[in-house]
């Protein structure tokens, strides 16, 4: 499935935040959103999700999801957003329980979700007894749960540490390695989006508009030769010249309110 | 010249207020004790303060002749009706406000005005329209019960995390089963802990009601001790208040940890 946002422009109240963006996300790639802070980039998630109505254009779904999925447009979520009263188990059953699902193929879908997360251990764990990461990982099996035919990832690694994002990061790489699920990534952080992006969406600041989308070229899980090493430290240096321009000036703007 | 060592002074770790079961115990037993003594060494009048042992007597001797449970059973069932009836009727206005913007548009200015007035003070009026009997009991406790309830509920809802709303909705989950899977759950710490205010409103009404009009009820029955200047009887009935407020209060712990063991 495909999504593509057409013309898209949003405003809070008087405040613009998105002016004009047209973006095609092509299926089975993972892009990459950055941009400075404030630029929009959640509320371009919100729109391209469904979970917020844009002020101006509109968001087109092309294509069927798979015959298994139960929910195309899925989100992992930077805070996690787990039920503190419900397992871990539980909290991945939870996006199960209203479809019509024997209860059979329910239990396989939570058990095979956490499985993939690593997590099946600690399914009957509250997330209060597990760490960051873990957490994360609660997140991520219960959108994997549903089969989404696109994922959309709003810098789900930014609340955790940097050993524990090294960690997740390599769950992701092999993810996207293994299935090529459909997903738009939104990060801070440019490393996060040279090892995991097919493209990387660069956004002014706001309002934000699209400033220019660059490809990688390289292959996932074929980042880490030296050759490749090159390449992206050039790629790195091409979209920092891009945001940093960006970032300053939205930096000098808040401090001088 | 070398310089001075000192070793670093302790400073504190933060205000942590802990709790001793024996302190507690031993210290309601030495006050006992010296109210006891007090009595028996006639330092105080047992008709103004009659001693332990004395307010203990006279609550078997009513507990033998079968009066202390009708009057306790009385009071029971007006709190256990009343409090039912006042929460239920509270949990729905208040959900309905916690999740309708109408609802709470409607109800929030007739929570604030109707709130404040104690209401016992409407007593009176509730025997005009319902006559003396059970009937204007019962719904002034439920009125002292209802609007602490209402309150207690929307401001739950309201403490539900909009993330997890959010999160619920980008899974399509339908109305119902965010609000009994979200919503519900998450404003459940909230309400619980209103039920402890209430179960003592409760038990504070149904007294004051029993005083003003009732032949049974632990307010009649201390009222007409007090008439009757039968302290240790007025002040055995104060116990049983005691006691059935300790019940409570543990009752509702009970109930918080069976339903938010998670926390
Ligand atoms: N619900 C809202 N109401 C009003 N203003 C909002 C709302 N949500 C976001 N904004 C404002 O809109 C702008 C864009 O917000 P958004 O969260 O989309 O940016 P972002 O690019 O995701 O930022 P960050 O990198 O900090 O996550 C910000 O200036 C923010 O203050
Ligand atoms: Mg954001």
């Amino acid at each position: 499935m495909q999504v593509i946002a057409e013309a898209i422009g949003h405003d809070y109240g008087p405040l613009p935040v998105l002016e004009n963006v047209d973006l095609a996300v092509r299926e089975g790639e993972v892009l990459a959103i950055i941009g400075p802070s404030g630029c929009g980039k959640s509320t371009l998630l919100s729109i391209l999700g469904g979970l917020l109505q844009p002020s101006r254009g509109r968001v087109l779904l092309k294509g069927q999801p798979q015959a298994d999925c139960l929910n195309p447009l899925t989100f992992v979520f930077q805070d996690f957003a787990l039920l503190p009263w419900r397992s871990v188990a539980g909290n991945v059953e939870l996006v199960l329980e209203h479809h019509r699902l024997g209860s059979a193929e329910r239990r396989r879908r939570v058990a095979d979700a956490l499985a993939r997360t690593g997590l099946s251990d600690f399914a009957a764990a509250l997330p209060k007894q597990l760490s960051g990461g873990m957490r994360q990982r609660v997140g991520i099996a219960r959108a994997l749960a549903v089969r989404p035919a696109v994922l959309l990832l709003d810098e789900p690694l930014s609340a955790l540490d940097a050993q524990t994002r090294e960690l997740l990061l390599e769950d992701f790489e092999s993810l996207w390695v293994r299935e090529r699920t459909t997903a738009i990534y939104v990060t801070h952080n440019l490393s996060e989006a040279l090892r995991l992006a097919d493209r990387v969406a660069v956004f002014s600041r706001r309002p934000g508009r699209l400033k220019e989308l660059v490809e990688i070229p390289l292959p996932r899980g074929q980042r880490s030769g030296a050759q490749a090493q090159v390449e992206l430290a050039a790629l790195h240096d091409r979209l920092w010249g891009l945001i940093r321009a960006e970032a300053q000036s939205a930096v000098t703007e808040l401090e001088h309110g | 010249m070398a310089e001075a060592v000192r070793e670093l002074k302790f400073r504190g770790g933060g205000f942590a207020p802990g709790r001793k079961r024996w302190t507690a115990l031993v210290f309601f037993a030495l006050v006992l004790g010296i109210w006891q003594l007090a009595g028996s060494r006639g330092w105080v009048s047992p008709l103004f303060l009659p001693s332990p042992l004395a307010i203990f007597e006279a609550l078997r001797a009513e507990a033998i002749s079968g009066n202390l449970w009708i009057h306790l059973t009385a009071s029971l069932q007006r709190i256990g009706l009343g409090w039912v009836l006042g929460t239920l009727a509270g949990l729905a206005l208040g959900l309905a406000m916690g999740l309708f913007t109408l609802a709470r548009s409607v109800g929030l200015p007739l929570v604030s005005a109707f709130f404040p007035i104690p209401k016992i003070a409407l007593l009176p009026l509730f025997i005009l329209w319902f006559g003396i009997g059970e009937a204007s009991k019962l719904v002034t406790i439920g009125m002292g019960v209802f609007f602490p309830t209402v309150v207690a509920a929307y401001s739950g809802v309201d403490t539900v995390p909009r993330n997890l709303v959010r999160m619920a909705q980008s899974f399509s989950l339908p109305y119902s089963a965010i609000v009994w899977k979200v919503v519900l759950p998450g404003a459940m710490a909230t309400i619980v802990a209103g039920f402890r205010i209430t179960v003592s409103l409760a038990l504070i009404l149904v007294v004051a009601a029993e005083m003003i009009g009732a032949e049974y009820g632990l307010g009649a029955f201390i009222i007409s001790a007090g008439h009757l200047m039968m302290t240790d009887r007025l002040l055995g009935g104060v116990v049983c208040l005691s006691i059935l407020g300790l019940l409570a209060g543990t009752g509702i712990t009970l109930l918080e940890r069976r339903l938010l063991h998670w926390r």
